[in-house]
Formats: structure tokens, C-alpha cells, sequence
């Protein structure tokens, strides 16, 4: 708690950049709302998905992509701790390094980025023909924290890549933005092996394909049975384990720098 | 009961070289090459060599910032990488090249963070605080940001994070690094205040050897991975040969003297004397024409260069 409130004095000291980052985000997650808005101007329905369904699925992975973002998408800087040495001083202090590391740098100007998550996903709920039960509530929630420990999974095991290879540049964004844009929509729309390795393999359909379609009373097109869409989030958290595991190994394998 | 204690300590790296623009060739580079070493409590042990000499390495595995990759180190009774949260409490580390400090943060700010990170009982850390800032004045920048800090004062404040949980073991790696005559003699006196209580061992390396005459009692010397001198500084002149040396001054020129001459240039005779320089001085008190005598102590950075020298040359 006092490394938070440290930090956020810290972020403070620089008033207009904070000013300036708040601004940019916001206007970044507009953006990825309105690809999906303009996608639809020119088709009536996308993998038969109307838009009203479809941006249940939106607004579930904006919150959740945002809420991992903010609670642990600066570990990528971890790429710069490593390669700079100052991992060092990190671990000479009596506290994981993974909590250390995330509260070392909290992203506040990302916190735009969450609310504006919830909001789409709200005005989403609401227009789409949902039949609300307990169940359903239920159902939203766990989904939603599913989410957000799979992105915030997916951004650990990205990060973790930094311990072998130090100048590993880009390939996390593949999985981490990549993974965002890949369940913004209904995965139905994607074929063969590449929704196979995405979807099945890395676990991305269960971070808003099937709860979305459990939460529309809707059957899969692509043939897997009902129960699945409930336990979709479970899928997530199993998923998530591994990175962890990863995280560990690639703390004892960090080589320090020179001097 | 020994607070450090390492056996056989290995660390290696696997580097590439380039060789052509296409080809990398992997080599492995021992940084640490079997390095045993046993520190009692209280002690103030120099740990030096040339760059590269793995130095810093084998620090960082007794902190815990390394994994060895063979043998065995415990400090404090802990095995430094998998117990690394509970050794952390009980050692304290200057990294003279790395801040632990809070960039944008005053000082005054970063020890209080600290202060909850280690949960230390707030009396213990305030006493703690008020003896650091009377022995390195640290009140007239307490306020300031440390990335406003100049070096110096950014030192005095990385020595007082590392002491205020009170550690029993202080790391230092190269803690004068890059500070003016003033500072240097500041972090000096510092350490010694720390050091002669006698509860906290302090191990330092350095590339500045006045840290060491000042500070330590032993002095390990590690080359290429391997400790080449483990003992005090007057073992290492000892087995250097190195000798205190009496230079004369003379009003005229002599023909010729007896005794151990190793210069002899007109009118400046020098000596080389082993322990007391008594007799020579007495014997030379009454030669004609004396303007003046010099004792010179012998020199520690000509013996270290030395000894870098003749490992570099044995090494495969």
C-alpha cells in the first residue's frame, strides 16, 4: 500500500504528462470501439451475430483487456529492468518481485481505458436481447474476472520471454494486443488452424465467445455443446497457472548486467 | 558462527560473439571460477580485482540477484536465491552503480517507503534515521527529489536505505564509484562508524585501494574468477615484496654508500628497508651535507597492479 501511494506521488511530479497520457488512452479505446461500429455500417451481421450481440463481446474484452492493462500491462517493462540491470534492486528487497514490480509503476492514465471498458459493455447489456437471471449475473461476473486474469496471464507469460531472450521487442504484443483484437470478435469468423492454435489452444475463445454466448441464450455455431459457455471462464483461470510457473523459472534464470 | 560462507562457487555465462554478420559463436565465460570464502561476523573484508574479475558476481549470488551455477554459498544461515525474502531482511546492499532509491521521490520519502517494505518497528527506524543524518548530513537535502540529488548525496542517501532495517551483513559494490575527495572521505568515515560496533560485517569491492587501507583489515583479491590473495594488507607487501623506502637528499653528491641502495641518482640516495627504518635513519643522521629524509610507505596500488600483472600472465 505505501509502495502504491509512493508511486502515485511519484507520477504526479509530472503533471502536463499525465495530463497528456490520460488524454491518448481514452481516445485510443474510442478507437477500438468504432472499428467494430464501422464494421458493421457495411455488413448487417458478422458470423451471424448481429451487432447488438456482437458487442457484448466487444465490451467484454475492452473491460477485461483494460483491467489486466492496468493492474499488471506494465509488466512489460520488465524488458527494461532486465536489460538495464535494475532488476538488482528489486530483488534485494524483502517482497516478490511480480508485486514489486507492478507497483513500481501503476498505471493511473490507463484507468480511462477501464471505464471506458465497463461503459460499452454496460450500454451493450443493455440493448442486447438478454433474459437476465441469477444464473446470468453470475455468470457475468466470473466471466469478467476470468478475463482479466487470462489477459493478465497472457501479459505475465509475454513479459516472462524477457529472462531468456532480453531485447524480445514486439512478440508479446502479438498475444497480448493481438489477443484483444482476436476476441473482440466472434471467433466463428476465423478458420481452420488459426482459430484452432487461438482459440482452443491458447484459450482466447474463452474470454468472450463463449461467455457472451451464454449469456445470450445462444448455441455455438461452431457445434460445442451448451455447458461450455458456462464454464469458459474456468478454461481461463486453468489457463492461467502456466504463466506463473514460467514467471519463476525466469526469475532464477535473470543474469544481471555488468558491474 | 561465520555469516558468510561459500564453497566451490561458480558462476557461468554463455555469451556470443559475433563473428561475421551472419555467424555468432556461443562461448562460455566462468565469471566465477570456484571461489570459496568464509567471513566471520563483524568483519571488514575488501573484495578487489580488475574488471571483469567477477567481483560483482559473486556478490550478486550472495544477495541473491544470481543464481550460482554450481557450488554453495549461506549467508546468515540462508541459501541466498530460494530464501531470498527472508535473507533480504537480514542484509543490506549498495549497488554504487544501481539506485534503490525512488527517482522521483525525495529522500526523506524513499526511506519511509523502505520502512514498510521492510516493516521495520517505526522507534527502531527512526533511531535508526537520526544517527544517519547526523553522520552523513543528510538534512539539508532530505526534501529534495533524488533525481535532483548530486551524486554524493544521492551515495549518503543509498548508504542510509541499505542500514535502516539494520542488517547484519552490508554489501557494498564499489560504493566511492565515481565520488569527489570530500564524499569519498565522507562514505569512509561512515562505514568505519558502522564498521567498529563490530555487529555488522561489511563486505566491499572497489577499484579505489584507500577504501581498503581505510576500511579493512582483509583483503581478498579475486582475478579471472579465482581468489589470487586472501589475507591482510601486510601479507600481501609481504609476499610481494614490496619495502618502505628511505629517500635522502644531499647537499652533494656522494661517491658511494653502503646498504640497500636501489636508486641512487647524484645527490638523492633511496633505500629499501624491511620493518623499522630506525637504523638506517641514524646511521644516515650524521653524513655530511644532509638536506632532508624521506620515509615512503610502500605503495598498495603498485603491488595490486602487480599482482593483476603476474595472474593475467599465468592465466591459460
Amino acid at each position: 500500500m505505501a509502495l502504491l501511494r509512493g508511486q502515485i506521488s511519484a507520477q504526479a511530479s509530472y503533471r502536463v504528462s499525465f495530463a497528456i497520457d490520460l488524454g491518448t488512452n481514452m481516445v485510443a479505446t474510442m478507437l477500438d470501439v468504432l472499428t467494430v461500429l464501422v464494421l458493421f455500417r457495411v455488413t448487417k451481421a458478422l458470423g451471424g451475430f448481429t451487432l447488438r450481440e456482437a458487442m457484448v463481446m466487444v465490451g467484454l474484452t475492452a473491460l477485461a483487456f483494460a483491467a489486466a492493462d492496468l493492474t499488471v500491462g506494465n509488466i512489460e517493462r520488465v524488458k527494461l529492468y532486465v536489460n538495464t540491470g535494475r532488476l538488482d534492486a528489486v530483488l534485494v528487497r524483502p517482497l516478490g518481485v511480480l508485486p514489486q514490480l507492478l507497483l513500481m509503476d501503476i498505471p493511473i492514465r490507463k484507468a480511462a481505458r477501464s471505464v471506458f471498458g465497463a461503459t460499452v459493455l454496460g450500454v451493450a447489456l443493455a440493448s442486447a436481447d438478454i433474459d437476465w437471471t441469477v444464473a446470468r449475473v453470475a455468470l457475468l461476473v466470473y466471466a469478467l474476472l476470468g478475463g482479466v486474469l487470462f489477459f493478465a496471464s497472457i501479459f505475465v507469460a509475454t513479459a516472462s520471454v524477457a529472462f531468456w531472450w532480453i531485447e524480445s521487442g514486439e512478440i508479446g504484443n502479438a498475444f497480448t494486443y493481438g489477443g484483444r483484437e482476436f476476441t473482440t470478435y466472434p471467433i466463428n469468423i476465423y478458420s481452420g488452424w488459426f482459430r484452432r492454435v487461438f482459440a482452443y489452444g491458447l484459450g482466447f475463445g474463452f474470454v468472450s465467445y463463449y461467455p457472451a454466448l451464454a449469456l445470450l441464450g445462444r448455441t455455438d455455431p461452431l457445434g460445442l455443446r451448451g455447458g461450455r459457455g458456462a464454464r469458459a471462464p474456468a478454461v481461463s483461470v486453468a489457463i492461467a497457472a502456466a504463466p506463473a510457473a514460467v514467471w519463476r523459472v525466469g526469475v532464477r534464470h535473470y543474469r544481471s548486467t555488468g558491474s | 558462527m561465520s555469516v558468510i560462507e561459500a564453497r566451490g562457487l561458480r558462476k557461468e555465462f554463455t555469451v556470443r560473439v559475433k563473428r561475421s554478420r551472419l555467424r555468432r559463436e556461443k562461448r562460455i565465460v566462468h565469471a566465477v571460477d570456484g571461489v570459496d570464502l568464509t567471513v566471520e561476523r563483524g568483519e571488514m573484508l575488501g573484495y578487489i580485482g580488475p574488471n571483469g574479475a567477477g567481483k560483482s558476481t559473486t556478490l550478486k549470488m550472495m544477495t541473491g540477484v544470481l543464481m550460482p551455477s554450481a557450488g554453495e554459498v549461506r549467508v546468515c544461515g540462508y541459501t541466498p536465491v530460494p530464501q531470498r525474502t527472508k535473507l533480504t531482511r537480514r542484509i543490506g546492499v549498495v549497488f554504487g552503480q544501481r539506485s534503490q532509491l525512488w527517482w522521483d521521490l525525495p529522500l526523506r520519502d524513499s526511506f519511509d517507503l523502505l520502512r514498510h517494505i521492510f516493516r521495520v518497528p517505526a522507534a527502531d527506524h527512526a533511531s535508526r534515521l537520526r544517527r544517519c543524518r547526523s553522520l552523513l548530513d543528510l538534512d539539508e537535502f532530505l526534501d529534495i527529489p533524488v533525481r535532483q540529488l548530486s551524486l554524493g548525496q544521492r551515495m549518503r542517501g543509498e548508504l542510509t536505505a541499505a542500514l535502516l532495517h539494520g542488517p547484519e551483513v552490508l554489501f557494498l559494490d564499489e560504493p566511492t564509484i565515481g565520488l569527489d575527495v570530500v564524499s569519498k572521505q565522507a562514505v569512509r568515515s561512515f562505514l568505519t562508524e558502522v564498521g567498529v560496533r563490530g555487529d555488522t560485517t561489511l563486505v566491499l569491492t572497489t577499484h579505489d585501494l584507500a577504501d581498503i587501507e581505510r576500511l579493512c583489515q582483509r583483503l581478498v583479491v579475486i582475478d579471472h574468477g579465482r581468489v589470487v590473495h586472501d589475507g591482510t594488507i601486510d601479507a600481501l607487501h609481504a609476499r610481494y615484496g614490496s619495502r618502505r623506502r628511505v629517500v635522502v637528499d644531499l647537499d652533494e653528491p656522494v661517491a658511494s654508500y653502503s646498504g640497500a641502495i636501489v636508486e641512487a641518482d647524484g645527490r638523492r640516495l633511496v633505500f629499501e628497508v624491511d620493518g623499522s627504518a630506525a637504523a638506517v635513519v641514524a646511521r644516515l643522521g650524521g653524513l655530511p651535507g644532509l638536506r632532508d629524509i624521506a620515509i615512503l610507505e610502500p605503495d598498495i596500488e603498485d603491488v595490486v597492479a602487480r599482482l593483476y600483472k603476474t595472474t593475467t600472465e599465468d592465466a591459460p
